[in-house]
């Protein structure tokens, strides 16, 4: 981890993939200053594939040279150390940069006077603090590409919540949805409460290579998620799905069978986690007895809650699966207990009844 | 008095050279925080502190009028690196106000969670950003004297942990090279892989509801923890032996460095780990379980025990202001006269907080300056506010435990002057006890030192708790969950030490929805700004004061021995705030001490 503010060229060498001539080392400036908890970063260290450790140490091959300017990570002490590379790349001298920003931002339009919801250091001038949006106006046009990470950055998230005093939202709220950074990408959102830490590694791996020239931009959906990673639903991935289908459903917690009636809307939420696991493949949500609160969309938490009663869009399609569940489950069953006999001629007696004939033709 | 009193020692005093310093963000810690200083460089000492917060959310704001079943997943999202700290608080809370008690099962997997929380988080923090303070790169660049010392010095932990010298151990923790810092990158993920099969992921669990889990108690999921914390143990009992060794070293390097950090003792523990055989959440007896937890309670002043009762832990509390931005609620409707056993509850309880954010100018100056409240413990045989910390969690936790002398379990055992662990044998190391004894300061080093000894403590005890798990999976209890009916009416309160110590939530309940609702985590009573009574927070007032150790002047100062004291703590903001290093703006050069000099 290096703390250079110098300007950088890019690379010479045309890039291996494409004609696209790609960056030899770049900066990524993460402000964790939003409406925030710190979770996508603390989760971002919990990835295997790739680790950050992985990433920084330059151990992938194909990637940029990483320079990572985390708070939590920083070995700097805070303070001025910390700030300079992204005081540099305010000041347009530092290039190229991947912004990434963690937590809503917050409406300082609604605040009358000098009062502010959340700040990143001080005005070198006046000592007054730096708000997140100030960082954000001056840094968002300048960064090579922008990186929303976790549900709050992307769409506001919890912190948005009805009833909130800081009018928070998220990043294309903000900037606008058809924003384009100076790569000619729009925002990447990489939705989540927090991140699952491999989506976002694996999102940021992909970003890189193709500032290395070495990969197209990350294809995206329509609300700028990783098509990869959120095209498919929870109940898609689930394995409690085929309790679904076979309209067995789990009355309270207790229960291995499917949530749907307890509070669980997989079958509605962009999310892969029941198929990737949480990390390394182990933890999750429905698939290990956690309903699915919808933290990757959008509509969270609002259109979720109360997150324990049944989704309304539940009951019916629960109703309608019933009677064809009950019977399929019932057949099953009957089939199952067949499957579960050995053939008669799985024996020890003394003689061979497996229909073995040694002259055998077709 | 209710803070540490003037270290200033008599003798020479040079005539003061006072410089403004501040850092602000802070970093190797969770959240914004800025800590701003005047520092005698002459004196070589920190004359003032000022700490401060600026996020603001509002989780108080927007949880009115929800469901309160909402509130655990809700709460966990108020950080993320506890989050589910706040779940269990919360649960905690409702299942008292819904008057239900989760089957001994649940109990016992929120317990193997909640040790993997511990482990996990204590590793990372102290491993990956606290140690950087005391890893090769830094001490060099600080204390180049005492890097050399370290080079000739042996580690006498060295048949445990594997490093020769003093140095060589501050090597292997250099950011994202050195050995044990990558290591413990590693660790952090194991144990968080134990939290996940418990708590389904991490940092905001999915399997946790109020009254009981949705975990699924196969012996497969007791078998994926167990696996995991055995391969943990080795890496474990190295780090206390690692530990040791440095922070010893540190005192014999740098004499004086006891005072590094060092404020009076006023520490508090609200307990961890519910015995199911006890606690049945009812307000009425939470005196009683609240003694039965595998952690025991207690606010300690002084070195003596004020209290183990969690019901004169709560009344006690009171939320005052002074410097931050809110409007005061003194004048409101209270929600909560009296708590159940008839006692009354005080206007600046959290049952009674009405939490109004009037952002505005930051005044360093005797105004506000901080979104951080004041929470203080009200101390009514002194009539004194106490400004109590948490020693960043493990130190009020060990201390409190083995002062009360109540924990007695085959791997755990509190001893009135010290805590015992017992760790089986692990691949490369033998079965050790290990001996948290209660030390002669509530300091830096002392903070940092009970960081390890409480994540041996907490594998400990996940022994304990995944015996009693499967012996109920094999007896064929495989309930794990209480169903409940939300009341009309109702009030709740929860008490768990989250990582950073002390976690509470206060909850009411009025036509069925939350009316309040104020979750007090440590970090609010550590990183506390002056109160209405002119109380420096526990931050500020273990920083002002404090000697300088480190070699450099004002101008390539880095603030070591100031930024050890805030992250011995553990800050963690979202949970209650931002470090700026100005290139030492030269504030006053007088021939005569201006901040709270006695000198004679």
């Amino acid at each position: 981890m290096t703390m250079e503010s110098d300007m950088r060229e890019a690379s010479q060498q045309p890039a291996s993939a494409g004609e696209r001539r790609g960056f030899d080392e770049i900066d990524i400036l993460w402000i964790s200053e939003g409406m925030s908890c710190d979770g996508d970063t603390v989760s971002m260290t919990a990835s295997g594939q790739p680790a950050i450790e992985d990433v920084v140490l330059g151990l992938i091959p194909g990637l940029p040279k990483v320079n990572l300017h985390n708070k939590v990570l920083s070995p700097s002490e805070g303070g001025e150390d910390f700030l300079a590379p992204f005081r540099a790349a305010a000041r347009g001298e530092l290039s190229p940069f991947i912004l990434v920003i963690e937590g809503s931002i917050p409406n300082q339009n609604i605040i009358q006077g000098d009062g502010y919801w959340t700040s990143f250091g001080n005005d070198p001038d006046t000592g007054e603090p730096l708000t997140l949006n100030w960082w954000i106006d001056q840094l968002a046009p300048k960064a090579w590409a922008v990186v929303a990470a976790g549900t709050c950055a992307t769409y506001g998230g919890i912190h948005a919540m009805a009833g909130n005093p800081t009018g928070s939202m998220g990043l294309a709220d903000y900037l606008g949805w058809d924003f384009k950074s100076q790569g000619a990408l729009p925002i990447v959102n990489v939705p989540g409460c927090p991140i699952q830490p491999e989506n976002f590694m694996e999102t940021l791996t992909w970003v890189l290579y193709h500032a290395a020239g070495s990969a197209p931009p990350p294809p995206l959906d329509h609300m700028l998620r990783p098509q990869w990673l959120f095209g498919k639903t929870v109940h898609e991935g689930c394995d409690r799905a085929a309790y679904y289908e076979q309209g067995d459903f789990g009355r309270d917690y207790n229960s291995p069978k499917c949530q749907v009636k307890v509070g669980c809307w997989g079958p509605v939420v962009n999310c892969n986690v029941p198929k990737r696991g949480w990390m390394s493949g182990i933890g999750g949500c429905p698939n290990v007895g956690g309903i699915c609160i919808g933290c990757t969309m959008p509509g969270f938490p609002d259109a979720f809650m109360p997150f324990m009663d049944e989704p309304a869009g539940g009951s019916l399609s629960s109703m309608l699966i019933k009677p064809y569940g009950a019977f399929v489950r019932r057949l099953r069953g009957i089939t199952n207990m067949a499957v579960n006999r050995e053939p008669k001629w799985h024996h020890n007696r003394a003689e061979l009844t497996s229909g073995y004939d040694p002259n055998w033709r077709s | 008095m209710t803070t540490t009193e003037d270290r200033s020692q008599a003798g020479e005093r040079k005539p003061a050279q006072i410089v403004d310093m501040s850092w602000d963000p802070i970093t190797r810690i969770i959240g914004n925080l800025g800590i701003y200083t005047k520092v005698d460089f002459a004196n070589r000492e920190v004359v003032e502190c000022h700490s401060t917060s600026s996020l603001f959310r509002g989780y108080s704001v927007f949880m009115r009028g929800k469901d309160p079943r909402d509130a655990g997943f809700i709460t966990s999202r108020i950080c993320g690196i506890c989050g589910d700290n706040h779940t269990t608080c919360s649960n905690y809370a409702q299942q008292m106000a819904y008057g239900i008690k989760p089957p001994p099962l649940a109990e016992a997997i929120v317990n193997l969670g909640e040790a993997a929380e511990y482990m996990f988080d204590h590793t990372i923090f102290q491993d990956n950003m606290v140690f950087v303070d005391f890893c090769e790169a830094m001490v060099k660049a600080t204390n180049p004297g005492v890097l050399a010392k370290a080079e000739r010095t042996e580690a006498p932990g060295a048949a445990v942990h594997g490093y020769r010298t003093i140095a060589d151990i501050m090597r292997a923790f250099n950011p994202f090279e050195g050995e044990v810092y990558k290591q413990a990158l590693k660790v952090s993920r194991v144990t968080r892989e134990m939290f996940c099969t418990m708590e389904g992921r991490h940092v905001h669990p999915s399997t946790l509801y109020p009254g009981g889990v949705g975990t699924m108690p196969e012996p497969t999921t007791f078998t994926d923890y167990l696996t995991r914390l055995v391969r943990v143990l080795d890496f474990i009992k190295q780090s206390v032996a690692m530990n040791d060794d440095v922070f010893d070293f540190f005192y014999e390097a740098l004499p004086g460095y006891e005072e590094v950090g060092r404020r009076r003792i006023m520490l508090g523990c609200w307990g961890a780990w519910q015995d199911s055989n006890f606690c049945d959440y009812r307000y009425e007896s939470m005196g009683d379980w609240g003694r039965q937890m595998f952690v025991t309670p207690g606010i300690v002043v002084d070195g003596g025990l004020v209290t183990n009762n969690l019901v004169d832990i709560n009344l006690g509390m009171r939320i005052l202001l002074g410097s931050s931005y809110y409007e005061d609620w003194a004048d409101r409707e209270p929600f909560v006269t009296h708590d159940p056993l008839g006692n009354l509850v005080d206007m600046r309880h959290p049952w009674n907080q009405t939490t109004v954010p009037v952002p505005q100018k930051r005044d360093l100056d005797g105004g506000n300056y901080s979104w951080v409240m004041s929470p203080r413990w009200y101390d009514k045989n002194a009539d004194q506010h106490l400004a109590l910390d948490t020693g960043g969690g493990p130190l009020a936790r060990l201390w409190s435990t083995a002062l009360n002398g109540l924990v007695d379990t085959p791997y755990v055992k509190a001893t009135g002057h010290s805590v015992q662990i017992s760790l089986p044998k692990s691949e490369k190391l033998p079965e050790m006890t290990l001996e948290w004894k209660i030390p002669k300061w509530s300091n830096t080093l002392e903070r940092d030192r009970a960081r390890p000894y409480f994540v041996a403590y907490s594998a400990a005890m996940a022994f304990f708790f995944i015996e009693r798990a499967m012996s109920m999976v094999r007896a064929g209890d495989m309930k794990t969950f209480e169903n409940f009916d939300v009341p009309d009416e109702a009030i709740g309160c929860g008490f768990h030490e989250a990582v950073r110590g002390v976690l509470s939530h206060h909850l009411v309940i009025r036509d069925k929805k939350i009316a309040n609702y104020h979750p007090y985590p440590p970090t609010p009573w550590n990183a506390s700004p002056r109160d209405s009574y002119g109380t420096p927070g526990p931050y500020e007032d273990a920083v002002q004061g404090q000697p300088i150790f480190e070699e450099n002047g004002p101008d390539d100062f880095k603030g070591v021995d100031i930024m050890r004291t805030v992250r011995s703590f553990d800050p963690c903001l979202p949970c209650g705030v931002h470090m700026y290093l100005g290139k030492g703006k030269e504030l006053t050069r007088t021939h005569t001490p201006t901040y709270g000099a006695s000198h004679d």
